[in-house]
């Protein structure tokens, strides 16, 4: 999934299970439609609950966007492995792409709402974290 | 200490099986306190590694070790495979191609940093530290090959009590205490492993 309109920063949702990813995705798409890069991953290499960092790497890929990635992640692993696929990425992109501390259904719906009116990188991490705050 | 290529094969072997053997062991460790799938996901990672012989042990031991961590990470998933795949990837780029003793010490301790900094841990928060960092210690001081695997046995036995504070454990709170952490045993069987491989080489 991703769209044609580069300005905005990307979202890529990250769970262990990938119907909780893909359907927080959907939440996204309906409230921002296409206005937004936007990619998913769930499961680890079997199939199984989990991550892993060949599906993070892809997603970004996916979702990337001149103006960034943000990722929303669930639980530990989501994190550790979205850590390890941001420092494997390429050097120039790897400062364009932040893994945010919030919650990933909410974060991701409130970082897409953020990046659809344009806004940049920080502040898009800025308000998905801001729901914890 | 020189490793030839077939020392090398029997050192990658070795720690596979160890991890392999253990796997219903690891999981069931992993049922208690945490998600219940560590000991798959290391099988898992480390049948991958297995799946790379011979080519594997063809590279130097650095390029190996590095081929190891990234095999892992890319393989294991979970929290455990950035976090053991940093701690070989580090070890390669830290070790030369035959290191001293003093190279050892200081590869290990630099791959150690690299785990805390990807896990955001330090020693005493239940996790595999709790086994690399004292046992690192016992490298560090001397120890033969017979003190450093026991103290890595008995580092994984004294995360039995303690209260988790990283990783999935951490949300059990007090009742993560009386479980073995998973983790630190996984660790402290690739330890076990590679010393008992090693150990004329780690006596030298």
């Amino acid at each position: 999934m991703s769209s044609s309109r580069p300005g905005n920063v990307g979202i890529v949702i990250v769970s262990h299970s990938p119907k909780i990813a893909e359907g927080a995705a959907d939440m996204v798409r309906q409230m921002v439609g296409d206005a937004v890069p936007l990619a998913w991953t769930g499961g680890d290499v079997d199939g199984g609950l989990g991550t892993n960092v060949a599906g993070i790497l892809e997603a970004i890929e996916t979702a990337w966007s001149p103006a960034g990635v943000a990722i929303l992640v669930d639980l530990g692993g989501a994190e550790t492995n979205s850590e390890m696929a941001v420092e494997m990425l390429a050097e120039d992109r790897r400062s364009r792409v932040l893994v945010c501390n919030a919650p990933v259904v909410e974060g991701a719906v409130i970082a897409a709402t953020e990046s659809s009116g344009g806004s940049p990188l920080a502040a898009v991490k800025r308000s998905a974290e801001e729901f914890y705050a | 200490m020189s490793l030839d290529r077939l020392a090398r094969e029997r050192l990658v072997r070795a720690l596979a099986g160890s991890v392999i053997e253990h796997a219903d062991e690891l999981t069931r460790l992993d049922q208690a306190i945490g998600d219940g799938d560590h000991g798959l996901n290391m099988k898992r990672g480390f049948e991958a590694v297995l799946a790379t012989l011979p080519g594997l042990v063809d590279k130097s031991l650095p390029e190996m070790l590095k081929a190891i961590g990234m095999t892992l990470v890319m393989k294991v998933g979970g929290a455990s495979g950035p976090l053991v795949g940093t701690f070989f990837m580090e070890l390669g780029k830290a070790l030369p191609e035959q290191p001293s003793r003093a190279d050892l010490v200081a590869a290990t301790e630099k791959a150690i940093d690299a785990v805390k900094a990807r896990g955001r841990s330090e020693a005493g928060q239940k996790t595999l530290l709790d086994v690399l960092v004292p046992v690192h210690a016992v490298l560090a001081g001397g120890g033969d090959a017979r003190t450093i695997a026991s103290e890595a046995a008995e580092a994984a036995d004294r995360t039995t009590p303690m209260l988790a504070i990283r990783g999935r454990a951490s949300f059990l709170g007090e009742r993560s205490i009386g479980h073995m952490d998973p983790g630190a045993r996984s660790a402290s069987l690739l330890i076990g492993a590679a010393v008992e491989t090693l150990e004329f080489e780690v006596n030298k």
